[in-house]
């Protein structure tokens, strides 16, 4: 099947595969129970589950939105998208900065989609089009470049404002190519540049990715002590403008962002214990939240954002609370001697909340009605912490190290267990001991820390383990927590 | 050993045997007649107390003298044989008494030291009270992922209960530390059941609760950077803190 046929209008590819969806849901369930087994998957079965995880993750939200089963293709063979260098439209100076920006940019966040194949630049003409009349479909449409799709355009700087046009061709369809035209205008600066190349991907990863918005404007918050303390930071999703938050000057820990991005609760070491702390990203300062007593660590938002899950000390031993995100009507959901920490709401439904506790020796991870009641435990040995529920509701991401104990050399590495099977995968294999995964909006990444640089960094990757790369370089960095949008 | 190595063996024991019997049997030589008497010769002592004054103190010098005629001390005079007297010297300063008597002439010497008066400030050498509290109050140890204190942790969680109890006026913090090993997060909570552990076993023992103040580091401060077992275990403990 081409690729051209495939992806045209978004209107005719929706009716085309509303068909598709009851066959495509059965399928899709099969291969999930014959490809998640407890069992370390050799290389190539992890291909075949890291396609089938993709379509996985596509299918609940697609479902959700009622109009594509995105073609089973796309997992597979991934659409050829040349994306040629931007254009300068005029000869303002400040153009080839802002161009080198954007171009960057562009590039990474598509690269980093995994919806698409990116032609090598090697294989472009010397001749690329900065407007739509420049365009010859012949040379991009067959070998070398064989492109299916091209994302090209122009940008110019004028009376300081920067102007960007930008296109998606689909250049086998030349009688009516064009897929996507967008112009974007901001202040001529390095910043608005680059948030126009984000918005621009997420338009083109929108269109060829099944409809999903893309990621591009999302943010990750996390802890950094590069300034001495650790302290709340946040940056662009793809590792660029890092900044810091809060300055608290002791320990402040486990940032988790609201639904809505308007807030991030912590948890801090103050005068008088660990309290969680809420910082507004509106008013860019601390808001008052209630002092619990005891020691309170890992707070939670419920998908709805109007309660937190955290736990608290105050009773004595480390439970699991609710209470509503004013801090409001606390209350404890688990009873025991065990530590129980890090809650985590299941984001689809709100209806689950999975944990960790200590109660039977070494940490495990449970999980209870978001009432308290049937609580279950989902791991069956060694040590595991930090469960992180994907946006499709149907998985859990884990930081397990399977084998425990002295003289076993087990490391901590990221795991992604089917939460209605408890069958699980193993993500991560390349050392270092691995931790706190949050998952991307979009489903089809999860950024982690991890100390395979020979320090705790932050790493992101394809949910499926693929396209491993550092956001962080500076300091230490931990505990990353991806915006819900 | 054969018959005639045991027989020079037991000869030479035997010979030693006399040889020591006949060291203390040996016979004490008679003491020599005593020296006719001599002269009554003159005797003489003298002394201060105390021995150290500060400058505009006084203290009081003593002697003591027999079969002495003409008895003086330099810088006073002619004094009785025996007596004493009130010196008031703004240096230190030797005392030298000269006794003379048909027997001969004795001298003898004392000194009082003069110190400078010390400052209005002087600090105490005695060890504060929060010394005392780091020095005694030992730090409990725990096992990997546990908080309950184990046997050989008792000797010392007495050894702290004696002395908080004996000094009821020190409030302190104890916190829970863990080693590098764990995740943060439970880290934490585990470092909070161990704090929480050595307190209960303190206020169990009826230390008054109010005056302890617990915290969990989890692993956020650890005393070690090492990755070993020596060092792990250095991690994994409740510390004492003084509070001011």
């Amino acid at each position: 099947m081409s690729y051209g046929a495939e992806v045209c209008p978004p209107a005719q590819a929706a009716s085309n595969r509303m068909d598709d969806i009851s066959d495509d849901d059965k399928t899709q369930k099969n291969t999930a129970r014959i490809t998640l087994r407890p069992a370390p998957a050799g290389a190539r079965l992890l291909t075949v589950f890291s396609t089938l995880l993709l379509l996985a993750l596509l299918a609940a939200p697609c479902l959700a939105q009622d109009w594509v089963r995105t073609g089973s293709g796309l997992g597979i063979e991934k659409v050829r998208l040349a994306v040629p260098d931007f254009k300068p439209s005029n000869s303002d100076p400040q153009n080839a900065a802002l161009l080198k920006t954007f171009n960057d940019t562009l590039w990474n966040d598509l690269d980093n989609s995994g919806v698409v194949e990116l032609v090598s630049k090697s294989f472009y003409p010397l001749q690329t089009p900065g407007l739509p009349a420049e365009v010859t479909f012949g040379i991009w449409n067959s070998p070398p470049p064989n492109a299916a799709m091209m994302a090209f355009g122009n940008l110019g700087v004028a009376a300081g404002k920067v102007t960007v046009q930008g296109w998606l061709y689909d250049v086998k369809n030349t009688a009516s190519p064009q897929v996507l035209g967008k112009q974007y205008a901001d202040t001529a600066s390095d910043d608005a540049t680059r948030v126009i190349a984000h918005k621009f991907a997420d338009e083109i990863i929108y269109r060829l990715g099944g409809g999903i918005p893309g990621i591009a404007e999302s943010k990750i918050f996390f802890v950094s002590d590069r300034n001495g303390h650790k302290e709340i930071w946040m940056m662009d999703y793809d590792g660029s403008n890092q900044r810091q938050l809060t300055h608290q000057g002791s320990i402040s820990l486990s940032p988790r962002v609201s639904p809505d991005g308007s807030r991030v609760a912590f948890s801090s070491l103050t005068k008088s214990g660990w309290d969680i702390l809420m910082y507004s990203t509106d008013l860019n300062r601390l808001v008052s939240f209630p002092h619990f007593g005891g020691t309170n660590l890992s707070p939670a938002w419920s998908p709805d954002g109007a309660r937190l899950a955290l736990s608290s000390s105050r009773g004595g031993h480390s439970e699991i609370y609710i209470c509503d995100s004013s801090g409001g009507g606390l209350h404890a959901m688990t009873t025991g001697r065990g530590p129980d920490v890090s809650p985590v709401w299941n984001r689809k439904t709100g209806a689950q909340i999975a944990f960790v506790s200590g109660s039977t020796g070494l940490p495990q991870v449970y999980t209870m009605e978001a009432d308290g009641t049937n609580q279950q435990r989902v791991t069956d040995q060694g040590y595991a912490v930090s469960p992180s529920w994907s946006p499709n509701g149907q998985f859990l991401t884990l930081a397990w190290t399977r084998k425990y104990g002295p003289g076993e050399p087990g490391s901590s590495d990221i795991y992604l267990m089917d939460i209605a099977s408890k069958q699980w995968v193993q993500l991560t294999h390349d050392g270092g001991r691995n931790d706190f995964p949050s998952w991307s909006p979009d489903g089809r990444h999860i950024v982690f820390q991890s100390s395979r640089s020979g320090k705790e960094e932050i790493w992101e990757m394809l949910a499926d383990g693929t396209k491993l790369h550092q956001l962080t370089f500076t300091g230490r960095n931990s505990q990353p927590n991806w915006s819900w949008k | 050993m054969n018959r005639k190595t045991l027989k020079l063996f037991t000869t030479t024991i035997a010979l030693a045997a006399i040889l020591a019997l006949g060291a203390c049997k040996k016979k004490v030589a008679p003491p020599p007649p005593p020296p006719p008497p001599p002269p009554a010769a003159p005797t003489a002592s003298v002394s201060v107390s105390p021995d150290t004054i500060q400058s505009g103190q006084s203290a009081t010098l003593s002697w003591q003298t027999t079969n002495a005629t003409d008895v003086s001390i330099d810088g006073i005079g002619a004094v009785q044989p025996t007596g004493s007297q009130s010196v008031t010297p703004s240096d230190s300063t030797t005392y030298h008494l000269v006794a003379k008597g048909s027997g001969g002439t004795q001298e003898a010497t004392t000194r009082l030291t003069v110190t400078a008066p010390p400052p209005p400030m002087a600090v105490t050498s005695s060890p504060s009270e929060e010394d005392l509290f780091g020095r005694n109050v030992k730090d409990i140890y725990f096992d990997y992922d546990k908080s309950d204190i184990r046997g050989d942790q008792q000797a010392a969680i007495q050894a702290d209960m004696l002395f908080i109890n004996q000094h009821s006026n020190i409030n302190f913090t104890i916190e829970g530390h863990c080693d590098s090993r764990g995740s943060t997060e439970y880290n934490l909570a585990l470092g909070d059941q161990r704090a929480s552990a050595v307190k209960s076993a303190l206020t169990t023992a009826g230390i008054n609760p109010s005056r302890i103040k617990t915290i969990s580091y989890g692993k956020e401060k650890p005393f070690c950077m090492e990755e070993n077992e020596a060092c792990w275990q250095q991690n994994r403990r409740g510390h004492f803190v003084y509070q001011k």
